[in-house]
C-alpha cells in the first residue's frame, strides 16, 4: 500500500495543463457535437502555443457514440500513440488526468488533448430521443419499470435521504443554486445571469421531490478542451502552467438503488486519493469547482471531500457561504446550474479551475488563488473523480 | 437450491427472476458462500464472488429508505411515487408504494411487497403495512 502511494507521489506535479478553451457554450444552433469539440480543441491547442500536429495523446468521451475516440482522431487528423476513451459519465474528463500523467511520464506520448463537445440543447436529435435510445443501449432493468425521471429522480432520492438523516432543508439546497447564479452574474460566458432568490428556487416548478427545475442543471450546448504536457516542457510554453498535484477516481455502483448509503458518495475515496497524492488537505484549497448537476451534489461533495463534516453542508452553504464573498468560493463560473451543462460538465469544472489559477477570472476572480480543486461526477452519483491543481509555488 | 420456485426457464438469472415475477412470485438470491442476501439477481455474489447463489422468497416486508414523487401532467399519468425499499432480508430495490397518495409516502414507512402484472409483465410493488401490523412486526 505504501509503495502504491509513493509511486503516485512521484507523479505529483509531473504534468501541467498548458492550454484550455471552451466553445459555443450556451446555444450553438446548427453545430454538431464534433464541431463544438473540434473548435474547442483547436482553441485549446493554440492557447498552449502548440500545433495540432504536436498532439500525440487523445482523451475523449461521448454520451451517445460508443467508439467516439475514433471519429475524433479522424476529424482532428491525429496519429495518437496514447488514447483513452474511458467513459464514466461527466467525471470522465477529470478521470482522464492520472492515466495521461502516466503516459506522459513513461514517454508514450508528449502532449495529451482532452476534449468534449455536445449540442445537447439545440441538436435535431434531441434529449428525448437520446433518453429513449439509452433505455435499450444501457438498460437498467430493475429501475426503468418504475419510471423514475432519470437522472433527476436519483438525485432527488439522495436529497430526500440527506434531508431525513441530517435535517437538511430545501432552503439550504436553494442556497447552492443562488450562489451559483451570483457567480454566473460575474461571468460573461454564463448562460443564465438573471436574478435568482431563495424564494424563486423554492417556488420553481417541482420536478421530482424535493428538487425543482432550479435545483437542476441547465441543458446547454458547448465544447471544452485542455492540453496536458510534462512539467519541464510546460515551463517553455506561453501560458502559466497549472500543475496536476493529485487525481483520484472511484466508482461504487451504477444504479442509485445499488448505492449503499445515499448520503455518502465515492467522492470520499476519489478525494482521499487526490489529496493524498497532492499532500494537501481541504483547508489548503483556495477555489473549488464541484460538478453541480443538482443542488444536492454540492452538499454531498463538500462533505465527502472533507470541506465540512458529514451532515453539515447544509449549514456550510447558508447565508451565501459558497457565493462571492462567502467562506469558500465554489463553482465560480456559475457551475452546471447557471453557466453551462452540455450533457457532461466535468471538463468545464476543470477549465474553470485552470482559469482561476491563471488569474483569468475577471469579475469573478478569487484573488491570489494558488490551489484549486475540480471534482467530477458521473451517472447517478455513480462515478467520482477529483483533481487537485496548483501553481508553480505549490510544487 | 430451491429450483422448484423457478419455472422451467432457460437463460440467466435475470430471465429466471422475471419469469418468476410473471408467475406472480417475487424472489431474491442468497449466497451459499457468505450467507448474504443479494438483489438484484446476479451470476456471482458481489460480496464474496461465490457462484453459489440460490433463490428464496423474501418475507416481503420492508421499510422505505428514500422516496420521491415524479411530477407528471395528468395526461402523462399524473404524479408517480418512486421509492427505494430496504427488505428485511437486507437488500434494497427500487419500487413504488401504492394505496396512498404519492406525496404521502414517508421514509421509514413499513411496507409489504405485492406482485402485479403490467402489460403481462410481473412487477413488484409495495403497500403500506397497517398501523396494527406495523406494531406486530417491530
Amino acid at each position: 500500500m505504501s509503495a502504491v502511494t509513493s509511486d503516485l507521489k512521484t507523479l505529483r506535479g509531473s504534468a501541467a495543463i498548458v492550454g484550455a478553451a471552451t466553445f459555443g457554450c450556451g446555444e450553438a444552433p446548427g453545430y454538431t457535437d464534433m464541431e463544438l469539440l473540434a473548435a474547442s480543441a483547436r482553441a485549446a491547442v493554440a492557447d498552449a502555443g502548440l500545433r495540432m500536429s504536436d498532439i500525440d495523446g487523445l482523451c475523449t468521451a461521448s454520451a451517445s457514440a460508443t467508439m467516439w475516440s475514433m471519429p475524433v482522431v479522424e476529424y482532428l487528423g491525429l496519429r495518437p500513440s496514447y488514447i483513452d476513451g474511458t467513459m464514466i459519465g461527466g467525471s470522465s474528463f477529470i478521470a482522464h488526468l492520472l492515466p495521461s500523467m502516466r503516459a506522459l511520464q513513461s514517454g508514450q506520448c508528449n502532449a495529451v488533448l482532452v476534449c468534449y463537445g455536445s449540442a445537447q440543447r439545440t441538436a435535431a436529435f434531441g434529449r428525448k430521443e437520446v433518453v429513449a435510445s439509452r433505455r435499450f443501449l444501457d438498460p437498467q432493468p430493475y429501475e426503468t419499470p418504475y419510471q423514475p425521471m432519470m437522472p433527476l429522480s436519483a438525485y432527488a432520492l439522495a436529497a430526500a435521504r440527506h434531508m431525513h438523516q441530517y435535517g437538511t432543508t430545501r432552503r439550504q439546497l436553494a442556497e447552492v443554486a443562488v450562489a451559483a447564479r451570483a457567480w454566473a452574474q460575474r461571468n460573461p460566458e454564463a448562460f443564465m445571469r438573471g436574478p435568482l432568490s431563495i424564494d424563486d428556487v423554492l417556488g420553481a416548478r417541482m420536478v421530482s421531490d424535493p428538487l425543482t427545475v432550479r435545483d437542476s442543471c441547465l441543458v446547454t450546448d458547448g465544447g471544452g478542451a485542455y492540453v496536458l504536457v510534462r512539467a519541464e516542457r510546460a515551463a517553455d510554453l506561453p501560458r502559466t502552467p497549472v500543475y496536476v498535484l493529485g487525481n483520484g477516481t472511484a466508482v461504487w455502483n451504477r444504479q442509485i438503488s445499488s448505492m449503499q448509503d445515499l448520503t455518502v458518495t465515492a467522492a470520499r475515496d476519489s478525494g482521499r486519493a487526490a489529496f493524498a497524492m497532492a499532500g494537501l488537505k481541504p483547508a489548503d484549497i483556495d477555489v473549488v469547482q464541484l460538478y453541480d448537476a443538482f443542488t444536492i451534489n454540492v452538499l454531498l461533495f463538500l462533505e465527502d471531500l472533507g470541506f465540512c463534516a458529514k451532515g453539515e453542508a447544509g449549514a456550510f452553504v447558508e447565508n451565501g457561504g459558497i457565493g462571492p464573498g462567502g467562506r469558500l468560493p465554489v463553482n465560480t463560473n456559475g457551475g452546471g446550474l447557471s453557466c453551462v451543462h452540455p450533457g457532461m460538465y466535468g471538463i468545464f469544472a476543470l477549465i474553470e479551475a485552470v482559469r482561476q489559477l491563471r488569474g483569468e477570472g475577471g469579475d469573478r476572480q478569487v484573488a491570489g488563488a494558488t490551489t484549486a480543486l475540480a471534482h467530477g461526477n458521473g451517472g447517478t452519483l455513480s462515478s467520482q473523480s477529483t483533481a487537485v491543481l496548483g501553481l508553480r509555488e505549490t510544487l | 437450491m430451491t429450483l422448484p420456485l423457478i419455472p422451467d426457464t432457460h437463460g440467466g438469472v435475470q430471465a429466471r427472476h422475471q419469469a418468476a415475477l410473471d408467475d406472480g412470485r417475487f424472489l431474491i438470491q442468497r449466497c451459499g458462500g457468505c450467507g448474504t442476501a443479494v438483489y438484484f439477481p446476479r451470476e456471482l455474489c458481489p460480496h464474496c464472488g461465490s457462484a453459489e447463489l440460490g433463490w428464496e422468497a423474501p418475507a416481503g416486508t420492508g421499510t422505505v429508505y428514500s422516496v420521491t414523487t415524479v411530477r407528471r401532467k395528468p395526461e402523462a399519468g399524473g404524479d408517480l411515487n418512486v421509492s427505494l425499499i430496504d427488505l428485511d432480508e437486507g437488500v434494497r430495490l427500487m419500487s413504488r408504494v401504492e394505496g396512498v397518495a404519492p406525496g404521502a409516502v414517508r421514509i421509514g414507512l413499513r411496507v409489504q411487497a405485492r406482485v402485479v402484472r403490467e402489460g403481462g409483465v410481473g412487477l413488484v410493488v409495495f403497500d403500506p403495512v397497517s398501523t396494527e401490523a406495523q406494531g406486530a412486526t417491530r
